[in-house]
C-alpha cells in the first residue's frame, strides 16, 4: 500500500465482493435448483433458498440418471471421469519426462527433428482434426474403450517443454558428478531428476487432472455407449428439448457433481495450480 | 540453451521419446495429413466414391456465404470474450492488488470457475438465462427486456460470450495479479511522491508495465475463444438461432459429424489449421523468449 485512502478501500472491497458474487451467482443457483423438486423450480421465479430434496436428487442422478433424458447412472460417468483425469495426467507426465530427458541429455541424430515435431503438435489442438482422429479411432477398434478415450490426449507439448526447461536449471555438476561416480543416464534419472522434478510433476498434475475431467469433444465423439459416458457429457445428454423438458433439479445436481472434484482440487491445492498455470502456459 | 555435460548411447535416447513420438505421429500428424489429403478430395453422398477435386473444396468454401458469416460470428465471438474478459480481470486484479485483509480468500474465491468445464459453464448461464423459467430472465423481463435467446440471435450471442468469459476470469485474473505484483513498489511510490493520484498511477505506469502479459493474454484468450468454447456452444446453443452463434470450430464439427460432409470440413480444418499456426507463431515470436532453440 503506497498510501492510505480509505474511500478507496472501501472501493476495492465493494468491486472485490460484487465480482465474487457475481462470480459465485450461477453456482449458487445451479445449487438451489437441485434441492428442490421439479416442479418448484419450474415456477418462476424460482425460489432463492435451498430446499429439502437434495438427497432424493442426487440419489437420483447417482444410481438412474434422469427420467426424461439420459438413463444412465451418474456413479459410473464419475468414475469415467475420473479415469481420464487420472490416467491423462500421468501419462502425459511420464511419457514427458523420459522425452525432455533424451532431448536434453543426449546428443544423437534426428534430435532436433524429434523435438520440432512434438513443438508442432501444438498447432494441432483435436478441434481442428476432429474427423481423420475420429477415423483413426474407430480404424484401431478403440471407440468406447478407456483406451481411447485417453490415449490420444496424452500426447503434449507443453508438458514436454515444461521438463525441458527444468532440465536446464539442473546444474551440470550434478551429471558430472554423477558420471564420475559411474552412474548411468537412467541412474541419474532416477536418482537425482526424478526427486528434483517433484514440484514441476505436482504442478502439472493438478492442471492436467482438470483438463482430463473436462475434456468434452474427444468424448462425445469417441464414446457412443452409456457407459462410457463421462459426467460432462451425462449433463448433455440429460438435457433433452427446450426449458419445458428438461429436468433442471437433477440436471444442476450432475453438474454439481461435475463441478466440484476439479474445484476442490484447484482450491485445496492452489499452490500447486497457480504454479502449474503459470508455468506451463508462459 | 545446451547441456555441456551429456551421457552417450547408441539407443536409449531413441527408447526414451519413442512413446511420445509413436502417439504423436498415430493421433496427430496421420489424422493431420488425412484432414490435408480428405480436403482435396470430393466423396459422394453414399462415401462409396471420391474423387481428386484439387482446390475446389476451398473455393467452394469461400465462395460459402455460410462459411464468410461463421468466420465474422468468431471474430465478433472471440473479440468480446478476449476483450471483455481481460477487462474484467483486469479491475479484479487490481482492486485485489491493493487490498491487505482478505485478499487470500478473495483469490481462492476468484479461480474456482477455472475447474468448470466450458460444456458446464454453458448448461449454468443457459438455466440462468432460460427465456421461460430463467431467474435473470424473469429479472429481465421485470425491466421490460424480451429475452428469448433460443429466437434472438444478438441475445444467444451474448450468452455465450458471458458463459465463455465467466470460466476465463480466473485465469487471466491469476495472470494480472502476478503481473501486477511483479511491478516494482519504488516507482509506484515515486509517482505518488509526485502527486500523481491512484488512477493516473494505474494508466502511465501500471498499465504500460503490464502490456507484456495484456498482450500474452490476449493471445491466449483468442486461442481459448477459437477451440475451447465448443463446449459452451454444444451444451447451449448448438450454433443457433439460424447460425447467429455457429463459430468456425462448431461448423467443422457440425459438417463434419452431423452432416457428414467430409470433404468440406476437412478443407475447414486445413483453414483452422493455418489460424492455429498463425496464432502460434505470434505467440511465440513476440512472447516466448524463453523457449530457445
Amino acid at each position: 500500500m503506497v498510501e492510505n485512502r480509505p474511500l478507496l478501500n472501501v472501493f476495492s472491497h465493494a468491486v472485490l465482493i460484487v465480482g465474487v458474487a457475481l462470480i459465485a451467482l450461477p453456482l449458487y443457483v445451479a445449487f438451489v435448483a437441485s434441492t428442490h423438486t421439479l416442479e418448484t423450480v419450474m415456477r418462476t421465479p424460482m425460489p432463492l433458498w435451498p430446499g429439502d430434496q437434495l438427497l432424493e436428487n442426487y440419489s437420483q442422478v447417482l444410481t438412474a440418471g434422469s427420467t426424461r433424458g439420459s438413463k444412465a447412472a451418474v456413479a459410473q460417468m464419475l468414475v469415467n471421469s475420473l479415469m481420464m483425469a487420472l490416467v491423462i495426467p500421468l501419462g502425459k507426465i511420464t511419457i514427458s519426462i523420459v522425452s525432455a530427458f533424451a532431448i536434453v541429455y543426449f546428443r544423437f541424430p534426428l534430435r532436433m527433428f524429434f523435438f520440432w515435431m512434438i513443438f508442432v503438435t501444438l498447432m494441432l489442438p483435436v478441434e481442428v482434426r476432429i474427423i481423420p482422429t475420429f477415423k483413426v479411432i474407430a480404424d484401431l477398434g478403440l471407440l468406447n474403450t478407456y483406451t481411447g478415450l485417453t490415449v490420444p490426449l496424452i500426447a503434449s507439448a507443453t508438458a514436454t517443454f515444461l521438463f525441458r526447461q527444468f532440465f536446464m536449471t539442473i546444474p551440470d555438476e550434478l551429471a558430472e558428478a554423477a558420471r564420475v561416480d559411474g552412474a548411468g543416464p537412467m541412474r541419474f534419472f532416477r536418482d537425482i531428476v526424478l526427486p528434483l522434478s517433484k514440484t514441476s510433476m505436482a504442478a502439472l498434475f493438478v492442471i492436467q487432472f482438470i483438463y482430463g475431467w473436462n475434456q468434452y469433444l474427444w468424448p462425445l465423439l469417441v464414446t457412443s455407449e452409456e457407459s462410457m459416458y463421462t459426467t460432462v457429457i451425462g449433463i448433455k445428454r440429460m438435457m433433452v428439448g427446450g426449458d419445458a423438458a428438461t429436468e433442471w433439479q437433477l440436471v444442476m445436481a450432475t453438474a454439481i457433481l461435475a463441478m466440484l472434484p476439479p474445484a476442490l482440487v484447484v482450491v485445496l491445492m492452489q499452490k500447486w495450480f497457480v504454479k502449474g498455470l503459470v508455468e506451463t502456459e508462459k | 540453451m545446451e547441456k555441456r555435460v551429456v551421457f552417450r548411447s547408441a539407443w536409449l535416447p531413441y527408447l526414451l521419446v519413442a512413446p511420445q513420438l509413436v502417439i504423436t505421429v498415430v493421433f496427430f500428424f496421420w489424422p493431420a495429413s488425412q484432414a490435408v489429403w480428405f480436403s482435396f478430395q470430393l466423396q459422394d453422398a453414399f462415401g462409396l466414391k471420391t474423387q481428386f477435386v484439387g482446390l475446389r473444396n476451398f473455393a467452394n468454401l469461400f465462395a460459402d456465404p455460410n462459411y464468410l458469416e461463421s468466420f465474422r460470428v468468431t471474430a465478433v465471438f472471440s473479440l468480446f470474450v478476449a476483450l471483455g474478459g481481460i477487462a474484467i480481470s483486469l479491475l479484479l486484479a487490481t482492486m485485489a492488488d491493493r487490498v491487505i485483509r482478505g485478499s487470500l480468500a478473495y483469490k481462492t474465491l476468484l479461480v474456482w470457475p477455472y475447474a468448470v468445464a466450458p460444456a458446464v459453464s454453458g448448461v449454468l448461464w443457459a438455466f440462468l438465462f432460460a427465456p421461460s423459467i430463467g431467474i435473470v430472465t424473469y429479472v429481465l423481463k421485470g425491466f421490460g427486456v424480451d429475452w428469448n435467446w433460443v429466437v434472438h440471435g444478438d441475445q444467444a450471442m451474448l450468452l455465450v460470450v458471458i458463459a465463455s468469459i465467466w470460466k476465463q476470469i480466473s485465469y487471466n485474473f491469476l495472470f494480472f495479479l502476478a503481473g501486477l505484483q511483479s511491478i516494482p513498489r519504488s516507482l509506484i511510490e515515486a509517482a505518488a511522491i509526485d502527486g500523481a493520484g491512484p488512477s493516473r498511477r494505474f494508466w502511465t505506469i501500471v498499465f504500460p508495465l503490464l502490456s507484456p502479459t495484456t498482450f500474452f493474454l490476449l493471445v491466449v484468450n483468442v486461442v481459448y475463444a477459437f477451440f475451447d468454447t465448443f463446449g459452451v456452444i454444444d451444451a447451449t446453443t448448438q450454433g443457433g438461432p439460424a447460425q447467429a452463434t455457429q463459430v468456425l470450430v462448431y461448423k467443422v464439427y457440425h459438417d463434419g459429424v452431423k452432416a457428414a460432409d467430409l470433404g468440406g470440413s476437412s478443407a475447414q480444418s486445413v483453414v483452422l489449421m493455418l489460424i492455429v499456426i498463425a496464432l502460434t507463431v505470434v505467440q511465440f515470436r513476440y512472447i516466448e523468449r524463453k523457449v530457445q532453440y
